[in-house]
């Protein structure tokens, strides 16, 4: 039997690790473009949009994220096109983060006084102009420590693409324990890289929350 | 021909009709002040002159422009009249000096040297000429106050609409305030301001328009409103017996 050294495993997991990053990433800007999207449809005037995009957020926000990955794999394979695991993984994780980044922005959005769109209004600047010059800049400084928070919860969501078959950081650390035979020890490093990965996340997020906030008082 | 032609406005919230048909007609040129109990709707008319708030029946134009709720006529409007408001409501994420080139730049185009140009001559006009870089949150009420009415001006709307501009001031805070829109007054700007200074309405005002229930109760040059107010209602609001 092949004996495998602890840096063997770690290695490995490494090396799956960058998967999990990189899904993370192209997770959180995919999702901020479509979330920003779906924002303005959500704060728009058109009721239509409106409606749209609160149908869409309900129904990202009331499903598992599971249940998504399953119907973006298995799904489209119905009826007859073949995804790539990276493809349903990717895709499902978008759509998934856009619905809770564009709730959050608009509690930023929202949370910025009346008198702010009635003064630009009454200059004469339209809505795009209001949100752009206005709106926007004033929300995007409340957004930034949710919105770093929400980041955690993608790199963690990524994990549960290892059910379809991408190979990430959990997929990994299964397959390595399946030739190892030392479930504690793979795992237990999986939950440290983890671990790695988000602290840094949620303390930043506390920072800037905490430094922004100073900034807030002094109005 | 009237600047501002308010004619027959009614405005209900829900069930409840704060504006009862109003009409009133501003020359250009005149200070009128509207005075009343809160929950008269003053401060309701004068957002309805600039259509921040829609109304139910009857119309508004100013200098021809048409109060209609789509953007294009509400721009046309909004060019013509500015509006101060009670918090101010300056930018805070800009300095003193972009929050009044901003409109410029972005809904008349004005490139940007004229519009800090612009920004400068109206900072100097309210007596803030040093404060162009400050921020807000740096500048006491009366200076934010005073930004606003040269964010207003550097527009340069025909006519501009005050609403309670210094209640949210500390009391020596306020003449400085008074004292720009005395000015203003005086070089002929057309101006239609809510306002709780009766003595700044005795002394500056052209008109009083005293709104009681959602009409117009009495309206009148202000030495005949002030000192023989016809109707018991305006005798109670003015505090005489």
């Amino acid at each position: 039997m092949v004996e495998f050294t602890l840096w063997d495993i770690l290695r490995n997991l490494l090396l799956a690790t960058r998967w999990t990053i990189l899904l993370s990433l192209v997770s959180f800007v995919g999702g901020g473009l479509v979330g920003l999207l779906l924002l303005f449809a959500r704060i728009g005037k058109r009721r239509f949009a409106r409606m749209l995009a609160v149908g869409y957020i309900e129904l990202f926000q009331g499903t598992p994220l599971l249940m998504q990955l399953f119907l973006a794999f298995f799904g489209l394979g119905l009826v007859g096109i073949d995804v790539p695991a990276w493809l349903a993984a990717g895709t499902a994780l978008i759509l998934w983060t856009a619905a809770f980044l564009a709730e959050i922005w608009r509690g930023c959005v929202e949370s910025i006084a009346r008198g702010q769109w009635e003064a630009s209004a009454s200059l004469g600047m339209g809505r795009l102009q209001q949100m752009r010059y206005v709106i926007l800049p004033q929300a995007l400084k409340i957004a930034i420590p949710p919105t770093v928070g929400f980041s955690v919860q993608v790199v963690k969501g990524t994990a549960l693409t290892s059910i379809i078959g991408f190979v990430e950081l959990s997929k990994a650390g299964s397959v390595v324990t399946n030739a190892t035979f030392l479930p504690f020890t793979v795992y237990g490093l999986v939950a440290l890289i983890y671990f790695a990965l988000c602290w840094p996340l949620s303390k930043s997020s506390q920072i800037l929350e905490r430094k922004l906030n100073v900034a807030h008082r002094d109005h | 021909m009237s600047l501002i032609a308010i004619t027959e406005v009614k405005k209900r919230f829900g069930s409840n009709e704060v504006l009862k048909g109003i009409s009133i007609d501003v020359q250009p040129g005149e200070v009128i002040a509207i005075i009343g109990k809160s929950g008269s709707g003053k401060s309701t008319l004068l957002r309805c002159i600039n259509g921040l708030e829609t109304i139910d029946d009857g119309s508004i134009s100013v200098a021809g422009a048409q109060l209609l709720p789509d953007e294009i006529h509400l721009k046309a409007l909004r060019l013509k009249v500015g509006m101060i408001f009670q918090q101010f409501n300056l930018f805070p994420h800009l300095t003193a000096g972009r929050n009044v080139m901003l409109s410029q730049m972005v809904v008349k185009k004005t490139p940007k040297d004229e519009a800090e140009a612009v920004a400068r001559k109206m900072l100097d006009r309210v007596g803030l000429s040093q404060k162009f870089d400050a921020y807000p949150e740096e500048l006491s009420g009366g200076q934010q106050q005073r930004v606003a009415i040269a964010r207003a001006l550097a527009m340069s709307p025909m006519a501009l609409l005050c609403d309670e501009i210094t209640s949210a001031l500390d009391p020596e805070l306020v003449a400085e305030v008074l004292a720009v829109v005395r000015e203003l007054a005086a070089e002929g700007m057309t101006l239609l301001m809510v306002t709780h200074e009766m003595k700044f309405a005795r002394d500056v005002c052209s008109r009083v328009v005293f709104m009681h229930q959602g009409r117009v109760h009495e309206i009148g040059r202000p030495e005949d409103v002030f000192a023989a107010p016809k109707t018991v209602e305006l005798r109670q609001f003015l505090g005489l017996h």
